[in-house]
């Protein structure tokens, strides 16, 4: 079956788009063998630096580390700037209207009064966390750092279009990937820096870190921010440890840290030393053992009736999971509509609720051209793409569908645009994403751009990294 | 700083040592066993180095009873179940310094990841089975280059300071061991040496000490002598001028914890500083009249103990 394409690079066989001449032209200048190099180099510095992220479940041939590169492509994806000033128009406005909608799960719920969102699917999702009923958190903002998935598919005109696939409002990764990114094609290829304006992406570290101090509890004037990582085999350790040191403060682990007259504390080699701002890269069900998973020793016992009290910080906060899940996504735009009074800037992909019985009998009839996704999946599992699936994956589907139907949502397959990249074969098309980090402090921002994820595999439109997704580094480029 | 980052510092630069060690240790077994005249002094070093490090047990579970150099050295440079092998330290050195990469800086952590990385390779290939030698050399080098890079990139704050601690404790135990190799290979102490086969013996075996701490030049320097093993032991005890002496490891050892102490550490100083006055103020008559493996044995027991009270006080503290 044949769909409509969009390439970022060529409108055609023999057009190069306006915004990526530039760079064709000096790509058509490089001899293939110094292409080659660069990317053997490249390769080498990541392993050198240790640039790796680990994959659940998985050994390497000797079975002992399960480390591994995430595949980087020089080929970078680029975006003219007037798109991106209006893709980033659109983020704040819908990150901004996610808080919102956050707070008022948790305090007066106006949305489930105005009939606009049904009470059951907030109140029944796994993510709604009683305990936060009624707690004030600074700013009243939940999710501090998001990473809002958006994709590129071409429309009946034949033209590229935006669309949000997700928001990842709880603990988005590859951040880090996007400046390593960028730090590798500068070192590779300076050259293409002086002839190309490229937005610098470099300041995340310091936005990041102003957002964190921004939301630190009021009693003190030099607040004390730490990172809060799972520890070293987590499958985004890297970034962990990256973000720490850029920012220049501590990476904990649940054990270093200690609650004490409602203050949470870490021990120090000179004693204990309290902690005001947590950005946490820990789920929440392992952040507390006395409140929620009583087994984990990822968090700290007592640490979320010291955040209640207000005299720490958790970013993102706990509980802003409810407003990411699958099944709350469908109503984003309303929410937009709702707290602000604006017509969305951003378009959702047209989905069908499992939960709706029009839709569950839509979704049955269509699934080999449908992607079917669990409502609380991520990472690319659980999800079933239909045009590129067998006969008995779509009938697996069907059963685990009709078995809990509010379970599943569907999209119809999106044609996601493609970017030429570096394959076996020399340069080929594939399908690539965009994933923004939006900050949330005092005011919301984010530096231009973002992690361009591509699916390696021919025809693939899984990105995901533990799905064999590599990146490109991502330009936004003034005229 | 974090507790826990202090310990993953101080075990990184322990176990780096630890492998430097047990390079030193085999490559002069090896050069000495490739020596007709000097062979049997290599098959008691064989012994003797399974011994100090407590592991003939383990050994012969493996191998049986016939200690060969080809066996000894395979199971102390790649077996992953030895932990004093070399690429269990080295690995146990590399996983500590990746728990704490933001802490080190972009050099100090890709030494480490580097010398991960070409060691995976090297025990992938034959090559050191080829030349020993050669692999030994090198381990020697990547250890000398993370000291060097941290001693010439780290800011000198705590981490600094932790780091160096578990160089030099490590350090002071594995020279005390490497020391008692001769009691524990023929359960004899110093002074065996009644026969002129003996005394060609003791000079093999004193001057492979010697050379395993790079300390042969350096001791014709310092005495302008024959071999005697009264001042090989002065040297390595005593000498604080001599970078792998037991002395000169206690001084970087106290000169580095009084920086870091705090409110718990004053018994810990007070142990450490008396250890380190007995070397500054002992002589080696008074330390061979008592024996020496007596004085080493209850040596290895002081430094361990301290050991201890650091990770107590400074490491792991309960709060």
């Amino acid at each position: 079956m044949s769909r409509p394409m969009f390439d970022e690079m060529n409108a055609s066989p023999t057009e190069v788009r306006a915004h990526y001449e530039n760079y064709a032209r000096w790509l058509a200048q490089q001899p293939p063998e110094l292409m080659a190099a660069k990317r053997e180099e490249a390769e080498m510095i990541f392993r050198r630096v240790g640039i790796t992220f680990a994959v659940y479940g998985d050994k390497d041939e000797d079975g002992a580390g399960t480390e591994r590169l995430i595949p980087f492509d020089l080929i970078p994806r680029i975006i003219p700037a007037h798109e991106w000033h209006s893709m980033e128009e659109g983020l704040v406005q819908r990150v901004s209207a996610l808080n919102r909608f956050v707070y008022d799960v948790y305090h007066d719920q106006e949305i489930i009064k105005a009939g606009i969102i049904p009470a059951d699917q907030i109140f029944q999702n796994a993510q709604f966390r009683p305990e936060m009923m009624g707690v004030d958190v600074p700013n009243q903002i939940y999710s501090h750092i998001a990473g809002i998935d958006i994709v590129r598919a071409p429309n009946a005109q034949g033209q590229g279009e935006y669309y949000v696939l997700e928001d990842n409002l709880r603990v988005p990764s590859g951040v880090s990937y996007m400046l390593e990114d960028r730090k590798m094609m500068m070192r590779l290829f300076p050259d293409l820096f002086e002839t190309n304006r490229v937005a610098p992406v470099a300041h995340y570290p310091d936005l990041l870190l102003e957002t964190l101090r921004a939301v630190s509890p009021a009693t003190t004037a030099e607040p004390t921010v730490v990172v809060l990582t799972p520890g070293m085999y987590n499958s985004a350790y890297f970034e962990h440890a990256f973000l720490a040191q850029q920012m220049g403060v501590e990476l904990v682990e649940g054990q270093d840290l200690f609650v004490k007259d409602n203050f949470v504390y870490m021990r120090t080699t000179r004693g204990p030393k309290r902690v005001d701002v947590i950005y946490r890269r820990v789920d929440d069900d392992f952040l507390d053992p006395l409140v929620f998973r009583p087994t984990s020793t990822l968090g700290c016992a007592g640490l979320l009736g010291v955040y209640r009290s207000g005299n720490v910080a958790i970013c993102n906060a706990v509980g802003t999971g409810v407003a990411d899940d699958k099944s709350i996504y469908p109503y984003v735009p309303k929410m937009i509509e709702f707290y602000l009074g604006q017509k969305p800037i951003l378009n959702n992909v047209p989905t069908f609720m499992g939960r709706d019985p029009e839709d569950l009998k839509y979704i049955l009839a269509h699934l080999p051209e449908l992607v079917v996704k669990e409502v609380h999946g991520a990472g690319g599992y659980g999800m079933l793409v239909g045009p590129a699936s067998t006969q008995a994956e779509i009938e697996a589907f069907r059963h685990a569908v009709l078995a809990n139907p509010s379970g599943y949502i569907a999209q119809p397959t999106l044609s996601l645009s493609t970017c030429p990249t570096y394959v076996e074969s020399g340069i080929a098309p594939r399908h690539i994403d965009l994933r923004p980090f939006v900050l949330s402090g005092k005011e919301v921002q984010m530096v231009p751009g973002g992690l361009t994820r591509v699916a390696l595999k021919e025809g693939s439109l899984v990105v995901n990294s533990s799905q064999g997704g590599g990146t490109k580094d991502t330009w936004i480029l003034e005229a | 700083m974090l507790s826990r980052t202090a310990d993953h510092l101080f075990w990184m630069s322990r176990y780096t040592e630890r492998a430097e060690n047990t390079a030193r240790m085999l490559d002069v077994n090896y050069q000495t066993s490739l020596l007709p005249q000097s062979a049997a002094v290599a098959q008691v070093g064989w012994e003797g180095l399974l011994s100090i490090s407590e592991l003939l047990p383990a050994y012969t579970a493996k191998y049986g009873q016939a200690i060969t150099p080809r066996n000894v050295m395979d199971f102390m440079v790649r077996d992953e179940s030895n932990p004093s092998s070399i690429v269990a330290c080295l690995r146990a050195a590399r996983e500590n310094a990746r728990a704490v990469r933001g802490a080190l800086t972009t050099e100090v952590w890709e030494t480490q990841n580097a010398t991960w990385l070409k060691l995976a390779s090297y025990l992938k290939t034959q090559d050191f089975e080829r030349d020993p030698g050669a692999f030994f050399e090198w381990v020697k080098h990547r250890s000398h280059l993370s000291r060097g890079v941290a001693i010439g990139t780290m800011l000198q704050d705590e981490a600094f300071h932790f780091y160096r601690m578990g160089t030099f404790l490590e350090r002071a135990d594995n020279t005390a061991r490497l020391l008692d190799v001769k009691f524990h290979a023929v359960q004899s102490d110093f002074f065996g040496a009644a026969s002129e086969l003996d005394q060609e013996y003791d000079f093999y075996h004193w001057s492979a000490i010697l050379r395993s701490v790079s300390g042969f030049e350096v001791y014709r320097k310092v005495y302008r002598d024959v071999i005697s093993p009264e001042r090989v032991a002065e040297l390595l005890i005593l000498r604080a001028d001599m970078p792998r002496s037991l002395a000169a490891s206690l001084n970087e050892v106290v000169n580095n914890l009084n920086v870091v102490a705090n409110d718990l550490s004053d018994e810990t100083l007070r142990r450490a500083g008396k250890l380190q006055a007995e070397l500054r103020f002992g002589r080696i008559d008074e330390i061979l009249s008592t024996g020496l493996h007596a004085y080493l044995t209850q040596f290895l027991d002081r430094v361990n103990e301290l050991g201890g009270r650091i990770s107590q006080d400074f490491l792991v503290p309960t709060h």
